[in-house]
């Protein structure tokens, strides 16, 4: 039996590294890629909690997560590429027309 | 109990004229607008009249309540009425004499553009003077005494185009404001010590006060704080500065407030408080020396003015005078008869300067007029009849109420019997030189000149030489004369001070104790000064024209001293108008407003761009700066739950 911390370590590693990419990184599929990431990292400690408490809340949780997370991929896709038709680039930096 | 008297009704009635006038006035003709003032103001003098009627069945004094007003703790000011012998002589003065100068008022007026204004300002003084006499407490009193202040505000502004005008009703309002001071101070007081206002709550305290030096402290200083508040309403020294200017208003209005009626509230407030000065010697006799000094200094005043109205003004101030010295000497009821017989003979004098002056055109030089005699037959006649009566010689009521004054200030001290008969021979010159150089000699002024070169707008038909007025000016002034002539005998054998003598009590009566010679002595010396005064007065403006220039050229400083009434408006200018706005301007504008306040203001604005120009920093409408800024705002969340978990466990 894997103990639970190794499990929240991951899922805590999984998030921090989606909020550094979010962070760092210009381009904007990566910074989507990095939002799934923290929300994956979240629905392992979900999962790992309801296996430890023998609950299902937890899993029922990672479903309504993942389906957002497939809403906001379709939505999210389809902004991306409306930007870049408009802007004709993905640098985050470069769309910045919301300034004053 | 005594049956109501619905008391009430008569301030009312001139409210209610003057509401209808302000409101409906300017869409309706000038015949409604006269039916509705005059209507109003006759139905409270008919009240008036009824009440005086009635007056001897009640049991004195009569109250009547009318509403809750102002009750806190113990203390209560209500609107009700009081009513005794000295009220009923003040409301039949107050709404009979305005009544007549309302008529008087309907042809004086009767061109000018706002007339239903003037007749809903004229209403409005008539209710608040009405509230003032009849108050029951000095709260209710006070109003009213604002309220005529008010009233007497609009009326001298009332051709608010004229510059003079404007700046004559900020003085009258200013000065009168640092009298109210005064007062309103004596009525705090009053509270501190009575925990009432109420007359007859008040008086019956001040009575059971035990005698000791603090109880005439403290009486004292309300009395003279009392007759602070008498010397702004009252125009007395040093505070009458106000009246020769308020002398810019209308005619009517000189006459109805500025002579008849609201200059003669503060004596009639002094009788009202009479148990308060009874008891506070000291206060009595600086209400004497204040009347006596008033007196003589306005009336050598007069001597010199050219102005109709001016000469009016001082004369009334002077008069005045002689009221608060009556009241100084504790003769309180002998300066109710001179304020009675004065709103006769005064109200009729600067009424019929009112028609001098409408018949040359709204001249109100002295020097332009001249032989209006024959031109105005009937203004003479009446005109005579008040200088005489002013001038106190008998039988006219001036001599009778004059004479009572000069008695009862003698047998206290004789210096101001002395003061007082020097000023009746002034009163008498001046008033018999405004008799000669109007109406005797030649005409001096051009021929009346096409209307409309001033802002008196009565001058419509004023072409060719002078003419006399309209019967509806004319009438009053003969029933004013009528009043002038039989006015007096009222005090006949005493009866008018035995009438007040309940309300004003008793203990002035038992004064008597010089013999009957020398009252009758005293007597005919005041009218032997009156008859030089007139005598000389005939020599230099008569006789002799060529005398007063040579004389004045002869005196020379102190004519000149005179002319501009002892300089005392440039002295006033210069002690506190001035150093005021200096002030003013330097302090309060520059260094307060500008520095200190505008600064504040500008200073917080600039400030709060500054730092939001800062804080603008943060919205760089970059992505991530933004996402950067949730993280750490996540972080320190995190953090303070970390550190609250540590701390709990």
């Amino acid at each position: 039996m894997v103990p639970l911390s190794y499990y929240l370590v991951l899922s805590g590693f999984l998030f921090a590294c989606g909020v550094a990419g979010f962070l760092i990184k210009r381009n904007v599929i990566t910074i989507f890629m990095s939002i799934e990431l923290m929300l994956n990292g979240v629905n392992l400690s979900f999962v790992a909690f309801a296996a430890h408490w023998q609950a299902l809340a937890g899993q029922v949780f990672v479903f309504f997560v993942m389906v957002v997370a497939a809403a906001e991929a379709a939505v999210g896709l389809a902004i991306i590429i409306a930007v870049y038709r408009t802007r004709e680039t993905l640098n985050v930096d470069q769309v910045n027309l919301l300034k004053l | 109990m005594n049956p109501s008297l619905n008391l009430w009704l008569i301030p009312i009635l001139p409210l209610a004229g003057a509401a209808i006038n302000g409101f409906l006035g300017k869409r309706s003709s000038r015949r409604a607008v006269t039916t509705v003032a005059l209507v109003f103001c006759g139905a409270a003098f008919a009240m008036a009249l009824w009440v005086a009627y009635r007056f001897s069945s009640l049991s004195l004094p009569h109250q009547e309540y009318l509403a809750h007003w102002i009750r806190i703790g113990n203390f209560s000011a209500d609107f009700a009425f009081y009513l005794d012998q000295l009220s009923l002589v003040m409301l039949l003065v107050v709404t009979g004499v305005g009544f007549l100068i309302h008529i008087y008022s309907v042809g004086y007026m009767w061109d000018d553009p706002s007339y239903y204004r003037f007749f809903s300002y004229l209403n409005l003084f008539m209710f608040f003077m009405l509230t003032l006499v009849l108050a029951n407490n000095y709260l209710l009193m006070f109003i009213g005494w604002e309220g005529v202040g008010l009233a007497s505000y609009l009326l001298i502004g009332f051709w608010f185009t004229k510059d003079s005008a404007a700046s004559a009703c900020k003085k009258a309002f200013i000065v009168n404001r640092i009298g109210d001071f005064g007062f309103l101070i004596a009525l705090f007081l009053l509270i501190k010590h009575f925990g009432s206002l109420n007359f007859e709550q008040v008086f019956s305290s001040v009575e059971h006060l035990s005698a000791g030096a603090e109880t005439e402290a403290l009486l004292t200083a309300v009395g003279i704080l009392l007759m602070v508040g008498a010397c702004g309403k009252s125009a007395q020294i040093p505070l009458y500065v106000w009246l020769p200017d308020a002398m810019e208003g209308p005619t009517p209005v000189s006459a109805l407030i500025h002579a008849a009626t609201m200059v003669t509230a503060g004596v009639y407030m002094v009788s009202r408080s009479h148990v308060i000065f009874d008891r506070a010697p000291t206060a009595l006799t600086v209400v004497a020396i204040i009347g006596t000094l008033t007196a003589f200094f306005a009336a050598t005043i007069g001597i010199a003015q050219t102005d109709i109205k001016k000469v009016l003004a001082y004369s009334t101030i002077s008069q005045l005078g002689y009221m608060f010295m009556a009241c100084g000497a504790g003769a309180f009821s002998a300066g109710i008869f001179h304020l009675m017989t004065h709103a006769f003979f005064k109200g009729l004098l600067f009424l019929g300067a009112g028609s001098v002056i409408h018949a040359c055109g709204g001249e109100q030089d002295m020097r332009k007029m001249g032989g209006l005699r024959s031109y105005i037959p009937w203004t003479f006649l009446t005109m005579s009849i008040a200088t005489l009566a002013i001038a106190g010689i008998p039988p006219m009521a001036g001599f009778w109420s004059k004479d009572e004054i000069l008695w009862k200030a003698y047998q206290v001290s004789w210096v101001y019997w002395a003061v007082g008969v020097a000023t009746a021979f002034i009163t008498s010159f001046y008033m018999f030189r405004l008799w000669y150089m109007t109406f005797f000699g030649d005409y001096r002024g051009a021929q009346v000149e096409a209307h409309g070169h001033d802002s008196h707008g009565h001058d419509a038909h004023g072409h060719g030489e002078p003419h006399e007025s309209p019967m509806v000016m004319l009438v009053p002034l003969m029933i004013l004369a009528l009043l002038s002539l039989v006015g007096g005998f009222v005090g006949w054998g005493n009866h008018f001070e035995h009438f007040l003598a309940p309300a004003l009590g008793a203990g002035e009566a038992a004064a008597e104790t010089t013999s009957g010679v020398t009252e009758y002595l005293l007597m005919g010396v005041s009218v032997a000064v009156a008859l030089l005064g007139w005598w000389l007065a005939y020599l230099l403006y008569h006789k002799r024209q060529d005398l007063p220039q040579k004389i004045a050229d002869a005196l020379g400083g102190l004519y000149q001293t005179v002319v501009h009434k002892y300089y005392i408006d440039e002295l006033y200018a210069a002690l506190f108008v001035k150093p005021l706005i200096d002030g003013s301007t330097r302090i309060l504008w520059q260094d307060v407003d500008r520095k200190i306040i505008d600064a504040a203001v500008n200073d917080s604005g600039d400030g709060a761009r500054r730092v939001s120009d800062e804080a603008r920093q943060m919205e760089s409408g970059n992505i991530r700066s933004y996402a950067g800024w949730i993280a750490a705002g996540s972080a320190v969340v995190i953090a303070f739950m970390i550190w609250t978990w540590m701390g709990a466990r």
